[in-house]
């Protein structure tokens, strides 16, 4: 009985599945937009992977400016739809990953370009007063106002030159460690 | 003296004409937030949102518990959108472990995820209502979404919060006989819907209160990365179905629909057309399911990615691009685990929007962000 409803199902639709196939296997576009940033900025950024539809570059914090800078201009990429903090305690240091998108360019309407950038990781964090500081993205993309002030508040890193550091989700007078660092352990866990 | 106060103590001073008002959290028109306004008469010169009163630390709890376990914390966010609220995080689960899903599988979760979207589209609509004063808005949309969420009962077994969505596929099978059950109740249920607009989107008085409250430019829409509903009202054709389709989306005819006014009207019809449109989908998804087949690829115990890797997937939500970042290390539970709301997105609009608003129509603006305060503090 089963097996005869499954020969009908497909027989009925046999095109659907490899015709879409093809395209997904073939990251020709991605590898463009790579080369592009490598072809301005050369070994100042490393591309950390090109999969379908994702582009990975990591940068150091003195470049991470220009780059996104010319992400914007040069690219068309125009707003960031994710900035999430990564904490690396054997590394001593943490990750901000930037995911940046278009709108106003429809060929990259799929595409997310993953920035990533390192901050130094205090033991004893003293949030906003001690190393953990980036060059802030909000001048070049104005949609990471409140992505900022989150990983501020959840992972102690200060982005200079955002206009408005202030807490976000967390209470005010929180005195406990950045929560989500991998030394803050949730209790009874 | 300031100085020494941590940030957010810091106190302000203001001019002596303008009057600072705390709308909420206990305020039942600002849900579960504070939004802290700045008035000049009956004016808001400054509008400071101020979110985290239902924060619960979803994204560190993701870090405690495995990919399986993981799965019905991560719909409480959104309860009654939790196919959705799922649905990047498993499709990622996916792609870090190699996993291909069935067909079958695919087309019942195009299904439950559009009719997530109607029952989340409803409630807010429900609220949006009241919070104008239309309580005929209130009670029609509470009560035509038990169509559906009966439909979702009958799949998963719960009425909201159904962790129906695992990797790999849905957790049961369809129940004998929906097809035909789910096409009845769609048809009524979009019959029902479209006799809103005689009540309420071609109510002169509906149209008085948003037309030209709150506009959003295009370019605004786009600077501030608004997204779904917010971003299609104010003439920007992006809906992830159409540009990144994931799952069964791109065998399927979807159509997305955009208003030009960015306008408080503009950003709450568009939900509105936007379940008009899962109707369609739901009707052409139960037309092409194959009948029968496999739902769920068995995982191992404790499934494990291969090594440091990362993932950035996103689905169109009922409030717009949800997407989930998991980095992981090659151990059974998450390194990392990012969700990207909708929700916490669009409220950077607002600040822009109630500017040189009167302070009677801040309902009308916050609610038409399709903002849901939970949602945004994970």
């Amino acid at each position: 009985m089963s097996t005869d409803t499954k020969q009908v199902t497909s027989e009925e639709k046999p095109a659907a599945k490899p015709a879409a196939k093809p395209a997904a296997n073939l990251p020709a576009f991605e590898n463009s937009i790579s080369d592009k940033i490598v072809e301005k900025f050369g070994d100042k950024i490393e591309v950390e992977f090109v999969k379908e539809n994702r582009v990975g570059i990591k940068v150091d914090k003195e470049n991470i400016h220009d780059v996104a800078e010319f992400i914007r201009d040069g690219l068309n990429y125009d707003h960031v739809e994710s900035v999430s903090g990564v904490d690396y305690p054997q590394d001593k240091e943490i990750e901000v990953v930037y995911h940046i998108g278009s709108y106003s360019d429809s060929s990259l309407a799929k595409q997310i370009l993953v920035l990533a950038t390192r901050a130094v990781r205090e033991e004893n964090p003293i949030p906003g007063k001690d190393a953990t500081k980036l060059p802030t993205l909000r001048d070049i993309f104005y949609s990471v106002e409140f992505h900022e002030r989150e990983v501020f508040e959840m992972f102690g890193v200060y982005f200079t030159g955002h206009p408005d550091n202030r807490r976000l989700l967390l209470p005010e007078d929180w005195a406990d460690l950045p929560p989500l660092r991998k030394d803050f352990a949730i209790k009874g866990r | 003296m300031t100085a020494e106060l941590p940030p957010g103590l810091a106190i302000q001073k203001v001019d002596e004409r303008i009057m600072t008002l705390n709308v909420g959290p206990q305020h039942p028109g600002s849900g579960h937030m504070r939004i802290i306004v700045q008035i000049d008469g009956d004016y808001i010169v400054a509008c400071d949102p101020d979110p985290g009163y239902v924060h619960r630390g979803e994204e560190k709890m993701a870090e405690y518990r495995n990919y399986i376990t993981n799965i019905p914390h991560l719909e409480r966010p959104v309860i009654h959108d939790s196919c959705n609220a799922l649905y990047p995080y498993v499709l990622g689960v996916e792609e870090l472990l190699g996993i291909e899903v069935p067909e079958r599988a695919q087309y019942v979760r195009v299904i439950c995820s559009e009719l997530n979207r109607c029952i989340y589209t409803m409630y807010w609509l429900a609220i949006y209502g009241i919070f104008l004063g239309h309580s005929t808005m209130f009670m029609w949309p509470a009560g035509d979404r038990e169509l559906l969420i009966d439909l979702m009962e009958k799949i998963s077994g719960a009425r909201v919060t159904h962790a129906h969505f695992v990797p790999g596929g849905v957790r049961n099978d369809l129940p004998p006989n929906f097809e035909e059950v789910c096409l009845r109740q769609v048809n009524y249920f979009e019959k029902r819907i479209k006799e809103y607009a005689a009540v309420f989107y071609d109510n002169p008085i509906l149209i008085s209160r948003t037309e030209n409250t709150g506009v959003l430019s295009r370019e605004d829409a786009i600077r501030l990365g608004t997204t779904g509903s917010v971003l299609r009202a104010s003439g920007v054709d992006y809906d992830l179905r159409l540009k990144e389709p994931y799952d069964v989306y791109e065998e399927l005819d979807v159509h997305t629909n955009v208003m030009k006014e960015g306008d408080s009207y503009a950003r709450s019809k568009v939900p509105w057309l936007d379940m008009l449109e899962s109707c369609n989908i739901i009707r052409q998804a139960l037309q092409k399911m194959p009948k029968s087949g496999s739902v769920r690829v068995k995982l191992k115990p404790n499934p494990k990615g291969k090594g440091l890797d990362s993932v950035y997937k996103r689905v169109e939500s009922g409030r717009g691009s949800l997407g989930c970042h998991i980095v992981s290390d090659g151990k059974v539970e998450p390194y990392r685990l990012k969700l990207s709301v909708g929700s916490f997105r669009n409220l950077i609009a607002l600040p822009y929007l109630l500017k040189g608003e009167k302070l009677g129509n801040m309902p009308s603006v916050y609610w038409s962000l399709n903002y849901w305060p939970v949602e945004a503090d994970r």
